[in-house]
């Protein structure tokens, strides 16, 4: 059996300083909330639609509750409050302030007891709806089987809903078990998301609630024909993070892309807006049975992968931490990492198989999500198709969860089809070919794939450590994550962060915070 | 000139013609798709058609890998590229080549503009670290390098650039899709020539569907493609500059 000789003082060691890490934010998650939280509330409570002008609805309303200066207890309570004093359902409420007929800080203030059963009666109905869909993944997974491992992973990205559908179906035909559509690379700066399916959008379209419904009916259609159950998954990131969750929990998607960290370092995304919204839109994947995934394989196309390997395994442990503080069980957590050494350094194949045996070891329950490379894929298609066989050899002989199949075209183009179509070949032919390898083989002890895991522990260590006594976000403004300064009142979405008054309230999260056992 | 000194593909033997292709049809994976691959291949003026493999992608679609025979050929004496002529000076050359023929450090301004946001070739260029053995601009002593990073609005460059005093800006796109690149690059361009801020700043931009020819063609002073690094592009600006002033 292929299996690390790991220091298990150090694994401690480094689990201890990211708890510390994640455990000190308590003045965030208990005090503070977002617009994007506020707005995920609305959504939830069932406010969707749009303007005319392209506005949704939920942002019309949060907008309007900081104009009048009523945000402090939370969007729920006010429009709840509304629905009492007018008779008028959630819909009506909103779009009755989208026409700008009604003031909600004008409305005299019901009876408290009557808002929170108002409040109570919607949220339990969608809490059920999404329950019902975690129990259809459920009962699909137990009809079909469970996903291979490692699964494989494909993405679609032509930036047209219905274009993706048809690709997504003849991936799933050839033997894909995940389909992400790639977001239109502007959408995480985006402070709304966007209303209806989409055909437009550059390298991908948009998530859009409407947008999950067609991918989700297309890849059902394809799980019936497969036999298989096809996952869908999409991006819980940016300043939308929430509000995404909420929908991929709605339209059943099966996965997300949902890191704590990213946003701030990748996307100049204000810290406290950051952790704020992946701590409640985690607590949706964690409710609604969705998969979580993070991005530690940004830090490896920023920085060098052998130098910088240790920034991956403190991201993941910290990745870890705050997906337990939202209720994410181990075996939901598709912690990142990836092929990215550069493959001119000799025993490159070495490096690669330590960093994934130790990501194994240290989160053995954990569907690891294994990227494939990107930094050196070339214009030499036959030379990175080469490089994603080595990629999915690793994947396989290590028991990766989740394999995001590298396209020989990484360098040139989103992926045709063929291009697609051969990178599933590759992994299968892998796969199948070193299948049981792993039971055959074991490492010598002092060798030097043992000696490389230990040294990467202990940097990661090191560096945990180190942020611990310092603090998270003194860290991040000094630029000790991936090289990038980021401070603590800096970055985009900042002002789109309030201090919870008196009384606050968010239905969503007690509930779920309750069935979760936080 | 004869057709022997005619450029023609080179499968095994001189002359041949011998082509790879590879790509999918809206068609079955049987006999009529093939033909039809065949057909194709025939219309496009090939020979000696071998559709080898075929392999079917679902949904009605169908690979084709095929070697063929083309009559084509390129006269060498056609062949006109524009690629960027200054000489590439490493690191330490290129700081003292500033300091001696203009003696002040220059200020380039980089960014990923407007949708995009990879800064995989920014950083690349820009960045300390720099990519493959060559260190970015941040490291030179003669270059003040100012990277705004991903999805900085054309008007915010061009604002940094002036309030910077900048010898040159860098423009990265790596998203193509669409031709998404060459309305952001003309967006920038147009703004620069409007602000009268064209001639007084290099504009350089770069990606990896960018040629030397298609950035002068939008009317930028350099265009750097795959496989440049931050010495082909410190060089360039250094050169181009030292040489403007001796046009003053």
């Amino acid at each position: 059996m292929l299996k690390l000789d790991i220091d298990l003082k150090m694994k401690e060691r480094a689990r201890d300083a990211a708890a510390n890490i994640a455990g000190s934010f308590d003045w965030l998650f208990g005090g503070y909330s977002s617009l994007a939280i506020e707005r995920t509330v609305l959504r939830l409570l069932g406010v969707d639609g749009a303007l005319e002008d392209g506005k949704p609805l939920p942002n019309v309303v949060v907008d309007h509750l900081q104009t009048i200066g009523g945000m402090g207890k939370g969007a729920a309570i006010p429009v709840a409050n509304a629905m009492l004093a007018k008779k008028m359902d959630v819909m009506e409420v909103a779009q009755a302030v989208g026409r700008g007929e009604l003031d909600l800080g004008k409305i005299p203030p019901q009876d408290p007891q009557a808002v929170f059963d108002v409040l109570n009666t919607l949220a339990d109905k969608m809490l059920s709806h999404i329950r019902a869909q975690r129990d259809t993944r459920k009962a699909m997974f137990a009809k079909y089987g469970p996903r291979r491992v490692p699964a494989i992973y494909v993405i679609v990205a032509t930036g047209n809903i219905y274009e993706d559908a048809v690709q997504a179906k003849a991936a799933a035909s050839e033997g894909a078990d995940v389909i992400a559509v790639i977001r239109s690379t502007a959408q995480s700066l985006l402070d709304y998301v966007p209303f209806g399916a989409t055909t437009v959008g550059f390298g991908g379209t948009y998530a859009t609630q409407e947008n999950f419904r067609i991918m989700r009916a297309a890849l059902d259609e394809a799980s019936e024909q497969q036999q298989r159950y096809i996952s869908l998954t999409n991006y819980a990131s940016g300043l939308c993070m929430p509000e995404i969750a909420a929908m991929g929990a709605i339209e059943r998607l099966d996965l997300m892309l949902n890191d704590a960290m990213y946003g701030i370092l990748f996307r100049d995304i204000n810290p406290k807006r950051t952790l704020l919204d992946q701590y409640f839109s985690r607590m949706i994947n964690a409710f609604a049975g969705i998969e979580i995934q993070t991005g530690e394989d940004n830090y490896l196309t920023t920085s060098d992968a052998i130098e910088k390997a240790y920034t991956v395994t403190a991201s993941q442990l910290l990745n870890e931490q705050f997906a337990l503080l939202s209720g994410v069980k181990p075996e939901k957590m598709g912690l990142g990492h990836a092929f990215e050494i550069d493959p001119e350094i000799e025993n490159s194949f070495s490096y690669e198989l330590a960093h994934a045996l130790l990501t194994r070891e240290l989160f053995p329950d954990a569907p690891v999500k294994y990227m494939p490379p990107t930094k050196y894929a070339s214009g030499n298609i036959f030379k990175t198709h080469l490089m994603g066989a080595m990629f999915n050899f690793i994947g396989q002989l290590t028991g990766q969860g989740v394999q995001l199949l590298g396209m020989m075209t990484e360098a040139i183009h989103t992926p045709h089809l063929v291009d697609r179509s051969l990178a599933i070949e590759n992994a299968q032919y892998i796969f199948k070919a070193v299948k049981n390898l792993g039971d055959n083989l074991s490492l010598v002890p002092d060798s030097f794939v043992n000696q490389r895991a230990n040294l990467v522990l202990t940097q990661a260590v090191e560096f945990l450590e180190k942020v611990a006594s310092e603090g998270l976000f003194p860290a991040m403004a000094r630029g000790d994550f991936a090289d990038i300064k980021r401070p603590e009142n800096g970055g985009k979405g900042m002002d789109g962060v309030f201090r919870r008054e008196e009384g606050y309230f968010n239905p969503f999260l007690d509930k779920m915070k309750k069935e979760l056992g936080l | 000139m004869s057709t022997k000194d005619m450029i023609r593909p080179y499968g095994d033997t001189s002359g041949d013609g011998k082509m790879q292709l590879s790509f999918s049809l809206p068609v079955p994976a049987d006999a009529w798709g093939k033909e039809a691959a065949r057909l194709l291949l025939k219309s496009m003026g090939f020979d000696e058609i071998d559709v080898c493999g075929v392999r079917y992608l679902g949904e009605g679609f169908t690979h084709f890998i095929a070697y063929a025979a083309t009559a084509a050929f390129v006269d060498p004496a056609s062949i006109k590229v524009k690629v960027v002529e200054t000489p590439v000076m490493d690191m330490d050359a290129t700081d003292a080549y500033i300091t001696e023929n203009i003696g002040r450090k220059l200020t380039v301004v980089g960014a990923c503009i407007e949708s995009d946001a990879h800064t995989v070739g920014i950083d690349a260029i820009m960045n300390m670290k720099g990519y493959n053995h060559r260190f970015g601009l941040e490291r030179y002593q003669m270059f003040n390098a100012i990277n705004m990073g991903a999805q900085v609005p054309s008007e915010e460059l061009l604002r940094r650039a002036r309030e910077e005093n900048a010898d040159a800006v860098l423009v990265s796109q790596v998203v193509t899709q669409k031709n998404i690149h060459i309305d952001n690059l003309t967006k920038l361009i147009e703004l620069a020539e409007a602000e009268q801020l064209r001639d007084k700043i290099l504009f350089i931009c770069g990606g990896p569907r960018i040629s030397h020819e298609l950035a002068i063609e939008l009317g930028y002073d350099a265009g750097f493609g795959t496989g440049s690094y931050s010495t082909d592009v410190g060089s360039f600006i250094a050169i181009s500059i030292a040489e403007k002033q001796i046009k003053k």
